[in-house]
């Protein structure tokens, strides 16, 4: 039922880990939102990923292509030396920067490109913010011969040049989309008209957990194999499961990958943090969709927004332009409401200061995006006790933003 | 629905006139409140038959740079949804009888909120509305509440509907169909008039709802063309571009902003009459 009032706080759902229903929604949040030309095609995807799911042989291409491709499992890696600094919790990173790529992101395109063979599209499409999303799905598209048209905002051209290369270079047409700020919400918007538009030939790889139903649905199945691996590992190597989990929040990709296979674990404390930018206390100075932000219904699904009181959409201000969008995808949302996952924020200046501590300390240069999530490590992390076992995601690795860095710290390059 | 509403009047008019109509679409507070109000008030006697009033969204992803930046320079001159209502509210004092249909995007209705919109749009004298992101798979949302308020629920059907889902797109809706001549934005490639008159009839064949045909419709030629079979034409890339073309450097309205519109509505109303 699409006007099914939220879960009571005081009755907790059995399970987490059931959503999102027939329709596409997980509690009030989520659903298929989008114009008539692209119904039947969201319900074609829905079919073709329910197929998919089932079949054997797709788990186990997809499988190989992780193992040989990607380069899965990721490592999970003890950082003594935070873990020193900070002197509380045990602090592990999972390394899903190693990934080919440098980021998270490729678990979900090699999922997404099968599935568009499949369903024998012949046309990739999708947006990107920062460009991690944009390379993996390049890489994806040189890797199985398609043709790929990626749009990013203008500004994330300007501030993400290295990744615009890679694109190039990895046979990808970029087009920077000049609506609105030039931002990642103006090139989903561009995506969606580009899909409307070419109907039969093209597939739309989205980048994270939002947009119409199955989406939200089908990129978390894909990255959770973060979260399944990080149970394994941590089992052999702690004897148990972890006590906290910790990652960053733009859509929520890598967060819902890492959360999860742990839903139902109540006692896995999980804790997402979302782009502060300036304060949440600036108005539109932040892209914390939760903690600043009220629900409404943008690009498919309903879910928490940054948007004014005529329900115009912002656009929000990070750092971090993989960060910089002005909604969340859905289950989060859900999960916020239900209160199984805590929500916090870190600024753009706390980011800065964990990316240099970060690079410094551990030899890791991580990318802004899970900077957010290492400055709320920061502050967590002296408040537990020695024993208890932390996992933070770092989703991407930091190559793309050097200059962006050099640039806020007024360093010359 | 029992009760026979504006829509329903109009379009059975425009059958005993033997004539296609014509549905013109502008967007509330385009380039400024003023004007837009000039523009509105005028379009009946340039030969609109229905209005399509378009409620400003800062993210309209199934429209193309016409209509995009038309909502753009009204959100820019600082228009809300209150003032899409008053504008229906101040036309509603000069025109009983020529239909408005509010179309646009769902968050701003949804952050309004539902209930107290179709209440206050009721009492505008709003007669219909066309919201482009809520598919007939989430009718309990927005569109058997709309019914109930007396409003009819427009929707679209696009080359992409095919004939096991037209049903489904059916079932609620009311007033009258919008079909969508391609799949694309608004103001996109021009039409295949053959396709579209297959489609069309198509459409008939399964209701008793009129037919307006719409996107991509530049000439009063085209729109003639694609008259045929059809209960109506929608023009609006058209009409807004020629608010756009009519500014001066800093998007202020000239003396030209109205009379261009209000021609414009005029040619196509007079091509359609030459049926």
């Amino acid at each position: 039922m699409a006007t099914a009032p939220t879960q009571p706080k005081d009755t907790k759902p059995n399970t987490f880990r059931s959503g999102p229903d027939d329709s596409g929604h997980f509690g009030i949040f989520g659903g298929r939102f989008v114009a008539e030309t692209l119904m039947p095609l969201i319900l074609d995807l829905e079919r073709a990923y329910n197929e998919a799911k089932n079949d054997p042989a797709f788990h186990a291409e997809l499988a190989d292509l992780n193992a040989n491709y990607a380069g899965r499992p990721s490592a999970l890696y003890f950082a003594e030396r935070l873990t020193e600094q900070f002197g509380g919790a045990k602090i592990y990173f999972k390394r899903d920067e190693l990934n080919h790529t440098g980021s998270h992101k490729i678990n979900n395109c090699l999922g997404q490109i099968l599935l568009a063979r499949r369903m024998r599209k012949t046309r990739i499409i999708a947006e990107t913010g920062a460009g991690q999303h944009g390379v993996a799905v390049a890489t994806v598209c040189a890797r199985f011969g398609l043709p790929c048209e990626i749009f990013m905002g203008k500004t994330d051209v300007e501030r993400q040049k290295p990744n615009v290369f890679r694109m190039g270079l990895l046979g990808a047409k970029v087009n920077p989309v000049t609506s609105g700020a030039g931002t990642l919400k103006d090139a989903m918007n561009e995506a969606l008209r580009d899909w409307v538009t070419n109907v039969r030939d093209a597939y739309y790889i989205i980048g994270t957990v939002a947009g119409p139903h199955p989406y939200p649905e089908l990129v978390r199945d894909f990255q959770s194999i973060i979260g399944k691996e990080v149970r394994e590992q941590m089992l052999e190597r702690e004897g148990r499961l972890p006590d906290t989990l910790v990652a960053c929040i733009g859509g929520g990709s890598n967060a819902i990958g890492l959360f999860h296979p742990f839903l139902d674990d109540e006692n896995v404390k999980l804790y997402g943090v979302e782009a502060g930018g300036h304060g949440l206390d600036v108005p539109n100075g932040h892209a914390a969709s939760m903690n600043g932000g009220s629900p409404g219904v943008l690009h498919g699904n309903r879910t928490y927004l940054l948007q004014d009181d005529d329900g115009q959409i912002l656009e929000g201000h990070s750092i971090s332009a993989g960060l910089d969008y002005p909604g969340v995808g859905p289950e989060h949302a859900w999960l916020k409401d239900t209160d199984r996952v805590t929500y916090v924020a870190a600024t753009d200046q706390e980011a800065l200061k964990a990316f240099q501590m970060c690079t410094k300390r551990e030899g890791i240069i991580p990318a802004l995006e899970p900077s957010h999530a290492l400055a709320y490590v920061e502050k967590l992390a002296p408040t537990l006790s020695k024993d208890n076992l932390l996992v933070m995601n770092m989703c991407g690795r930091g190559d793309k933003d050097i200059f962006a860095v050099a640039d806020h710290l007024g360093m010359k390059m | 629905m029992s009760k026979t509403t504006r829509i329903d009047r109009r379009f059975a008019r425009l059958k005993e006139e033997g004539r296609p109509g014509l549905v013109t679409f502008i967007t509330a507070g385009d380039p400024d409140l003023e004007t837009s109000k000039k523009i509105l008030l005028g379009l009946p006697k340039a030969g609109a038959d229905v209005i399509e009033l378009g409620m400003p969204f800062s993210d309209p992803m199934a429209d193309g740079p016409a209509i995009q930046a038309s909502s753009l320079r009204a959100l820019k001159a600082g228009h809300k949804m209150r003032a899409t209502l008053e504008l229906v509210s101040e036309f509603r004092k000069h025109d009983q009888d020529t239909p408005i249909v509010l179309m646009g995007y769902y968050n701003p209705i949804y952050v309004y909120p539902n209930e107290e919109f179709l209440k206050d749009a009721t009492a505008a004298g709003v007669d219909g509305l066309i919201v482009v992101d809520v598919p007939p798979e989430a009718d309990d949302e927005l569109c058997i509440p709309a019914r109930e308020h007396g409003l009819n629920f427009i929707r679209l059907v696009t080359p992409t509907t095919d004939a096991r889902r037209l049903p489904t797109v059916l079932t609620n809706t009311s007033g009258f169909l919008y079909y969508v001549s391609i799949t694309g934005i608004t103001g996109a490639a021009a039409p295949d008039v053959n396709a579209v008159h297959t489609q069309v009839n198509l459409i008939k064949k399964a209701t008793t709802l009129p037919v307006a045909v719409g996107f991509g419709v530049k000439t009063g030629d085209q729109a003639k063309a694609l008259a045929k079979g059809a209960d109506a034409v929608v023009v609006g890339s058209a009409l807004v571009s020629a608010i756009e073309q009519s500014l001066e450097a800093g998007g202020w309205s000239t003396s030209k902003t109205v009379p261009s519109v209000l021609d414009l509505v005029q040619s196509f109303a007079g091509a359609l009459q030459t049926g």
